[in-house]
C-alpha cells in the first residue's frame, strides 16, 4: 500500500498498518531495562534517568530489580572475571526477546583496565551484544542515542523469513553456559559460539 | 538443607516452645550482587531468624579491577586518569590526594591560585556527594525517586561547572604533581558564585521535606548505633566516625593545603546512628558553603603550576610516602614507595568505603532486614573504591 | 609526638626482648619507620596503643609489599696502597639480600591528634615462610586490610580471626600483588597493539 493512499484514508480516520510494524511499535516503545550497574557508568546511567536528560519519555518507565521482569539488559560498567558468571546468569533468566547494550569502553573490551588478571575484556565474550556506546564514561546524551539505536533496530526486525530475529527461532539458543572459575582465569575464557576474535592481518 | 517430609532433622512447621516462643530454622540469604539497593556491586551473606539478622558477612571483589597492579606498570602521571574512577562520585578529591602524595614524595609545593582552585573543587565536590548520597539514602527507604531527583538536578549545576573547567562532567583528571592542568576560564568564578548563593536554598528546602519528617525520624532513630570506642579502633573516618562523637577532620588536624585560613565547624554528633550520620552530612554541606564562597571571594591572580615541577621525565627520589586529605567519604591516603625509576614500586590506595565496611556486622545485628538495607546507605560506599 | 629515637628507646624498655630498628627513608618526606621483630609484634603494638603519652589508637593503613631478591651494590672509600702511593679508591661491594614479605603499618592517634609512626614486619622469606603475626586483636581496622595483603600478596597473618581471600574468588592460586605474577593470557583482540601487548598478541596468531 503506498503512502499517498495510506495518507489520504488517515486523513479520513482510517490507520492503516502491518502487523509487523505494529508488533514492533509496540515493542521497541516499552522497552524496560534491568536495573544492572556495575561501576561508574551506571551513575551516568542513573543521570540519564533522573530530569533532566529523562529516559522515561522514551518508554524505559521503570527499571525493574528483577531479571524476570525486564527485557533490556545495560552492562554499564566494568565486568570482572569475578562478575562474569553473575551477569550470564543474570541474561539467562531474562525472558525472549532480550537486549544488551554494552555501555561503556570497560563493556565493551576491558577498557581502561584491559591490562588486568581480573577484568573480563569485553562483555561480548559471553554474551550477543546488540548495541555499544564507546565512552569513558558516556554521556547521558549518548546513552539516549543507544536508545534509539536499539528501538530502530528493534522496528527493523521481520516476523517471518530468515531474517527473524533469535527470539522467534526455535533452534537458536536463548541461554548461554556460565562459566566457571577456574584457578587461574575463567573456565571456559570465552564463548566460542557468541565471539570470535577478529583476525589480524598485520603488514610486518 | 531442604527440609522433606521423611527427614527428622528438620520439621516444617516451627515448634512451639513451653514458654510460649516458637523455634524455627536460620535463613540464609545473599544479598546481592545485583539488588536495587546495594550501591554497586556488593554481596552480604546474611543468616535471618524470622526477620532478624544473627549473622552477615560482607562478599565483595565484584569491582576489583586490580588498580594497584596497573600503578605499578605506568608513569606517576599516568595513574592520574586512574585516580578519577576511585571513588567515581568524587575524582577531584581523589585527584588532589594523589597530587599532595607525590608532591610530598618529590618536595613540590603547588602555587596559592592552585591551592585556591582545589579548595574550591574539593568543596564542590563534597557537596556534590554528600547530596546525592542522601538521595541514595532516602531511595533505599523507599522514597522512590523523589529526593534523588532534587538531588541530582542540583548536582546536573555543579557537574556543569566542574565540565567547563576540566572538560569532562565525571572523570576530571584535573590535579598535576605541582598544580592544576589549565587555569579558569573566563565566567567560570561568576557561575560558582551564582550555584554558591542559590545552595543554601535549596538545601533548606531538602531540609524542609526530609530533618522532621516522621517516617525518616522513626525509621533512622537508633538504627545502627556505633559507638565511640568501637569506631575509633575500627578505623573509621569520615562522617561516620563524627556521627559517633569523635573529633577528627583531618583538614583540622593535618592542615594541608591551606585550610587552615578558613574557619568553618566540625559537626559531631551524638548517638551514632544513622540518623545523626545523616544530619552531619547536612551540617557538613552547610560548613562546605562557608569555605566554598570565602575560597571564591578571595582567590588571588597566579601561576597555577610550580615552575620547578618537571612533567616530562619525572623520577622522584627514591623513598616512600603517604600522604593523605579528607575525601567526602573518609580518610583517602595513598602510599607511594619509589625506586628512582619514573614508575612507582609499590602504589597503594587507603580506601575509605573499604575500611568503613569492617563493622557493618557489628552495626547490624539484631536489626531487621530492612534496616541493613539503610545501615549500608549511611555507611556510605562505593565499589569502585572498596575493590580498588 | 616524641622523636623516633625516644620511642624506640621506650619500647625496648616497656618490652624486655623486643628488638627494634630504625628504617631509614631517602625521599623528600623523610620519614623513618621501626621495624619490629615478629616475636614481640603483639606487645610492642599494644604497649603503643595503650601508653599515655603516645595513645595511637588508630592503624590508618595496613599493607604488603613484595620485595624480590636483590643485590645490593654498596660502594665504600678504602685506603688503599697502589704503586706505593697510599690512596682513597671506591670500592664497590655486592651483596645479596634474599626477597622478603613486609606488612607495613601507619599509627596515628585520634586522642592526642598526631602521628603519623610507621611499623614495619618481615617475613622469613617469600616461598614457604610468609608469616607474620596479626595485628588484628589490637586495631579491629585492620582486620580487612590484613585479608586483603593475604589475598593479594599471599602473606599468612597468624591470629588473625577470619584469614580468607577478600578482593578475587575462593578458587584462585595465586598472589597477583607479587612481582613474579604471571597473569592470564587473554590477548586475542587488541585493537592497537605495541611494545609487549603487540608481542603477546602475536602468539595467539601462529602464521
Amino acid at each position: 500500500m503506498d503512502e499517498g493512499l495510506r495518507s489520504e484514508l488517515s486523513k479520513q480516520g482510517i490507520f492503516t498498518t502491518t502487523l509487523e510494524d505494529l508488533y514492533n511499535w509496540g515493542r521497541k516503545n516499552s522497552v524496560w531495562p534491568l536495573g544492572f550497574g556495575l561501576a561508574c557508568c551506571a551513575i551516568e546511567m542513573i543521570a540519564a534517568s533522573m530530569a533532566r536528560w529523562d529516559l522515561a519519555r522514551f518508554g524505559a518507565e521503570v527499571f525493574r530489580p528483577s531479571p524476570r521482569q525486564a527485557d533490556l539488559m545495560i552492562v554499564a560498567g566494568t565486568v570482572t572475571k569475578k562478575m562474569a558468571p553473575q551477569v550470564v546468569r543474570l541474561y539467562n533468566q531474562m525472558p525472549e526477546p532480550k537486549y544488551v547494550i554494552a555501555m561503556g569502553a570497560c563493556a565493551i573490551s576491558g577498557g581502561p583496565f584491559k591490562q588486568g588478571y581480573n577484568v573480563l575484556k569485553g562483555i561480548d565474550r559471553y554474551l550477543p551484544v546488540d548495541v555499544h556506546i564507546p565512552g569513558c564514561p558516556p554521556r547521558p546524551e549518548a546513552l539516549l542515542h543507544a536508545f534509539m539505536t536499539l528501538q530502530r533496530k528493534i522496528d527493523q526486525q521481520a516476523l517471518t523469513g530468515p531474517q527473524r530475529p533469535r527470539h522467534l527461532i526455535a533452534e537458536a539458543p536463548s541461554e548461554f553456559p556460565v562459566p566457571e572459575f577456574g584457578e587461574h582465569d575463567l573456565l571456559p575464557p570465552k564463548n566460542p559460539e557468541v565471539w570470535q576474535p577478529p583476525v589480524m592481518v598485520r603488514g610486518e | 538443607m531442604i527440609a522433606t517430609p521423611e527427614s527428622s532433622q528438620y520439621e516444617l512447621r516451627p515448634k512451639r516452645l513451653a514458654d510460649g516462643s516458637v523455634q524455627g530454622d536460620l535463613l540464609e540469604v545473599s544479598m546481592g550482587p545485583q539488588h536495587p539497593s546495594t550501591h554497586g556491586v556488593f554481596r552480604m551473606d546474611v543468616v535471618l531468624d524470622g526477620e532478624r539478622v544473627v549473622k552477615l558477612k560482607p562478599v565483595f571483589g565484584y569491582l576489583h579491577r586490580n588498580h594497584e597492579k596497573i600503578g605499578e606498570n605506568t608513569t606517576y602521571l599516568g595513574s592520574m586518569p586512574y585516580t578519577d574512577r576511585l571513588d567515581y562520585f568524587c575524582s577531584l578529591t581523589n585527584n588532589w590526594a594523589y597530587a599532595l602524595a607525590v608532591e610530598k614524595l618529590a618536595g613540590l609545593q603547588p602555587p596559592e591560585r592552585a591551592e585556591y582552585i582545589r579548595v574550591i573543587a574539593a568543596e564542590l565536590t563534597r557537596l556534590q556527594n554528600h547530596i546525592s548520597l542522601v538521595g541514595f539514602l532516602l531511595q533505599d527507604m523507599g522514597a522512590m525517586g523523589t529526593p534523588l531527583m532534587y538531588a541530582f538536578r542540583e548536582r546536573e549545576k555543579i557537574l556543569d561547572l566542574f565540565e567547563s573547567l576540566t572538560g569532562a562532567r565525571m572523570m576530571c583528571n584535573y590535579m598535576r604533581f605541582g598544580g592544576c592542568r589549565c587555569d579558569l576560564p573566563p565566567g567560570w568564578l561568576e557561575q560558582a558564585r551564582q550555584v554558591a548563593d542559590e545552595f543554601p536554598r535549596f538545601l533548606d528546602e531538602f531540609e524542609a521535606l526530609l530533618s522532621e519528617n516522621e517516617i525518616l525520624l522513626s525509621r533512622t532513630q537508633g538504627v545502627g548505633v556505633l559507638s565511640r570506642e568501637l569506631a575509633v579502633n575500627a578505623s573509621i573516618t569520615g562522617p561516620m566516625l563524627r556521627a559517633s562523637g569523635v573529633n577528627y577532620d583531618i583538614r583540622k588536624v593535618d592542615k594541608y593545603g591551606i585550610y587552615d585560613r578558613f574557619s568553618f565547624r566540625v559537626p559531631l554528633g551524638e548517638h551514632g546512628d544513622v540518623y545523626d550520620r545523616y544530619m552531619v552530612r547536612i551540617l557538613e554541606m552547610r560548613e562546605s558553603l562557608k569555605i566554598l564562597q570565602a575560597a571564591l571571594r578571595e582567590i588571588p591572580e597566579g601561576l597555577i603550576l610550580d615552575p620547578k615541577a618537571k612533567l616530562r621525565g619525572f623520577r622522584p627520589k627514591p623513598g616512600e610516602v603517604y600522604g593523605r586529605i579528607e575525601a567526602p567519604k573518609g580518610e583517602l591516603g595513598f602510599y607511594l614507595i619509589s625506586d628512582g625509576s619514573p614508575k612507582p614500586y609499590r602504589y597503594r590506595v587507603r580506601p575509605p568505603s573499604f575500611i568503613n565496611l569492617t563493622i557493618l556486622e557489628d552495626l547490624c545485628l539484631g536489626h531487621h532486614v530492612a534496616d541493613v538495607v539503610i545501615i549500608l546507605g549511611s555507611v556510605d560506599i562505593v565499589m569502585g573504591e572498596v575493590d580498588r | 609526638m616524641e622523636p623516633l629515637d625516644q620511642i624506640k628507646a621506650r619500647i625496648e624498655a616497656a618490652v624486655p626482648g623486643a628488638s627494634v630498628e630504625i628504617v631509614l627513608n631517602a625521599g623528600a618526606d623523610g620519614q623513618r619507620s621501626l621495624l619490629m621483630d615478629n616475636p614481640h609484634a603483639l606487645a610492642v603494638a599494644r604497649f603503643l596503643r595503650d601508653d599515655p603519652s603516645l595513645r595511637l589508637d588508630y592503624a590508618s593503613n595496613v599493607t604488603g609489599v613484595d620485595w624480590l631478591d636483590a643485590v645490593i651494590q654498596e660502594k665504600r672509600k678504602v685506603k688503599q696502597v697502589i704503586e706505593g702511593v697510599e690512596r682513597e679508591i671506591e670500592e664497590t661491594t655486592e651483596q645479596r639480600r634474599p626477597g622478603y614479605l613486609e606488612a607495613v603499618y601507619h599509627l596515628y592517634s585520634m586522642e592526642l591528634k598526631h602521628g603519623p609512626l610507621i611499623l614495619r614486619l618481615r617475613t622469613g622469606n617469600r616461598t614457604d615462610n610468609p608469616r607474620v603475626p596479626s595485628l588484628t586483636p589490637v586495631w579491629r581496622g585492620a582486620e580487612f586490610q590484613e585479608r586483603e595483603a593475604y589475598d593479594l600478596f599471599g602473606i599468612t597473618f597468624e591470629g588473625h580471626p577470619d584469614l580468607r581471600r577478600i578482593l578475587m574468588w575462593d578458587e584462585f592460586k595465586h598472589f597477583p600483588m607479587r612481582k613474579d605474577y604471571v597473569e592470564p593470557n587473554d590477548y586475542e583482540y587488541e585493537p592497537t597493539p605495541h611494545d609487549e601487548v603487540l608481542e603477546k598478541t602475536k602468539r595467539h596468531y601462529p602464521a
